[in-house]
């Protein structure tokens, strides 16, 4: 393997009529969107687009001190950090009891996997059928005995219901990589600590659960990731932000100033501000990566 | 010899049983709605077995038109999303592949700031450029096209990572056998790595599928016409809780017709889908 230095093709031409299609898309889909984005950020701009001015950094002031953005950043934080916690537990659970069984992994597994394929937005709608007050059977039951169910009043409970949908749909994904943590942990330090009398719970919380808190730790970031971005459609089709602002994520405001309300310069720095988040979220990621290759 | 708790292996199995029924139960419940009638499923409580509306409900939804989209049938919303969802697929692999293959195999002056100007692109979800992304698409005149749904999708720099990834762990040797023979790097690509890659693009197939066919938020912007709607999106626009005309058995069915078909990918491919999962993750 050492001698195995990289051989590469003695060609001029070729590499880059190659690589042409993907650049050509990433410039005009990717960075020239990117840049104008930036560009916005700075401008301000009448909704007729007859005219603009440049401003600085008003918008980026403006938006900061908004507070319905200050709403919108704690209704993302909140529902990203219970819906990943939630998702993972469920997941754990179900992924430390398959690694006991014998019989039916396979079946089990077949059976856990299908919401990965299941759109975010139609997880909201299924979601919402079970439990809107109209005409949901569960609402139906919950109100029933009593309790005054009604998610598209209440912001609370709106809350609740995009939180389990979004972290039903998440369930599988992390299922099969708690799966896989839990089958690199080698046997032999299991035994052994049942050898010296250890209980299964014990075994668990200072065995399994340190050992696999690599995956935990990438499945943390990848479910707030998740949390932040993909779940618009659960928020659209669901809640529309509502009831008042109490579901309003970031995206769906970037969304909802950018289109229906036609604010486009605040729109464009909200755009900024999440850009960079979302370089924060990936070098976590990747330095996470990097301690992996040299301790794990 | 700790596995030898019968006991606890019950208990496991119960636990998990329980864990797929609260999985599984929501998208049951859809599917018992979608073969009952519109006054059986705004009259809670629904009763948990199947009615006898299946077909009636599927054939309606599937050819009838659904007034609340201008008359346009199912089997059209499905359409559209197959295109965009297959055109997604097979388009970011194809240009992936072949750039990483230019940036592992060759060496030329800017491949590092190629690959660099490649990678970045991970850090900007189209969320984050919605605006400035679909002015350029009307700019372009891509709305209600085809092209404007699948293309700016296409490019990714996860598809090209796991490319190139694998690619460095094709030995030299090979390489150099195929110069000694005299092969170009287009025989090269043909005849060795594009065989080699095979559980590679099986693998990124289905997750790239999935991942075009539950788009929410590109073609919600792109598409105006109810005819180029996705499924997802044609979904959302006959749902409407304020308003009586909501024709839910045919809500219910297209949501069931909307997951079938990625379900029963990530079903039948699973052994792909599952190692492509965890591999493109890493």
């Amino acid at each position: 393997m050492a001698s195995s230095k990289h051989v590469t093709f003695p060609n001029k031409f070729l590499p880059y009529l190659l690589l042409a299609p993907q650049l050509a898309i990433t410039a005009v889909f990717f960075y020239w969107p990117a840049s104008q984005a930036i560009q916005q950020s700075v401008l301000r701009e009448d909704p007729f687009g007859l005219s603009t001015q440049f401003v600085g950094l008003a918008n980026f002031k403006h938006v900061l001190n908004d507070a319905n953005y200050l709403n919108s950043l704690q209704v993302t934080v909140i529902f990203s950090i219970a819906t990943a916690l939630i998702a993972m537990a469920f997941a754990l659970l179900l992924a430390v009891m398959a690694d006991k069984v014998i019989r039916g992994k396979g079946v089990y597994r077949t059976l856990l996997i299908w919401p990965y394929a299941v759109a975010p937005a139609i997880a909201g709608m299924l979601w919402l059928f079970l439990f809107n007050p109209s005409m949901g059977t569960l609402a139906y039951l919950l109100r029933s005995t009593g309790y005054n169910w009604d998610p598209l009043l209440n912001s609370d409970q709106a809350m609740v219901l995009v939180v389990a949908a979004a972290s039903w749909k998440q369930i599988s994904y992390n299922f099969l990589f708690f799966v896989a943590g839990l089958q690199s942990i080698p046997k032999s330090l299991i035994e052994a600590a049942a050898i010296d009398g250890a209980g299964e719970t014990k075994r668990f919380w200072t065995i399994i659960f340190p050992l696999l808190a690599p995956t935990t730790f990438f499945l943390l970031v990848v479910n707030t990731v998740y949390a932040f971005f993909d779940t618009f459609g659960i928020i659209h089709a669901v809640t529309r932000g509502g009831p008042g602002k109490a579901t309003e994520t970031l995206v769906y405001k970037v969304y909802n100033d950018g289109f229906v309300n036609l604010i486009l310069g605040d729109s464009a720095a909200q755009s900024v501000i999440l850009m960079v988040i979302v370089i924060a979220m990936t070098a976590v990621q990747f330095r996470y990566v990097e301690r992996k290759v040299h301790y794990g | 010899m700790i596995q030898n708790n019968p006991i606890g292996r019950i208990i496991a199995h119960i636990i998990l049983i329980v864990g797929i029924l609260i999985v599984a139960f929501p998208i049951y419940y859809t599917f018992v709605a979608s073969t009952q009638t519109l006054q059986d499923i705004i009259r809670p409580p629904l009763s948990l077995l199947p009615g006898g509306h299946f077909w009636e409900n599927y054939s309606s939804a599937l050819f009838g038109g659904i007034s609340k989209i201008g008359g346009v049938g199912v089997d059209r919303l499905l359409l559209n999303t197959l295109v965009m969802a297959l055109g997604i697929a097979i388009g970011k692999i194809i240009i992936s592949i072949l750039s990483a293959y230019a940036i592992v195999f060759f060496r030329f002056p800017g491949r590092m700031f190629f690959f660099w100007f490649i990678f970045i692109t991970l850090m900007l979800p189209v969320e984050v450029r919605i605006l400035p992304t679909y002015k350029i698409m009307v700019d372009l005149g891509l709305i209600d096209t085809y092209t404007g749904l699948i293309l700016p999708l296409m490019a990714s720099a996860t598809a090209t990572l796991l490319f190139r990834q694998f690619f460095m762990t094709i030995p030299g040797e090979l390489v150099e056998a195929a110069r000694v023979d005299g092969a170009g790097p287009l025989r090269f690509f043909k005849d060795i790595v594009l065989p080699l890659s095979k559980t590679n693009i099986a693998a990124l197939f289905v997750i790239l599928f999935i991942y075009g066919w539950t788009q929410y938020l590109w073609p919600l912007l792109m598409t105006n016409r109810n005819d180029m709607a996705t499924i997802v999106i044609g979904l959302r626009k006959m749902i409407d809780f304020t308003d009586a005309t909501t024709q839910w058995h045919l809500v219910m069915v297209t949501c069931i017709l909307a997951i079938l078909p990625p379900i029963l990918v990530v079903v039948l491919m699973q052994r792909w889908f599952v190692r492509g999962l965890v591999e493109t993750e890493k």
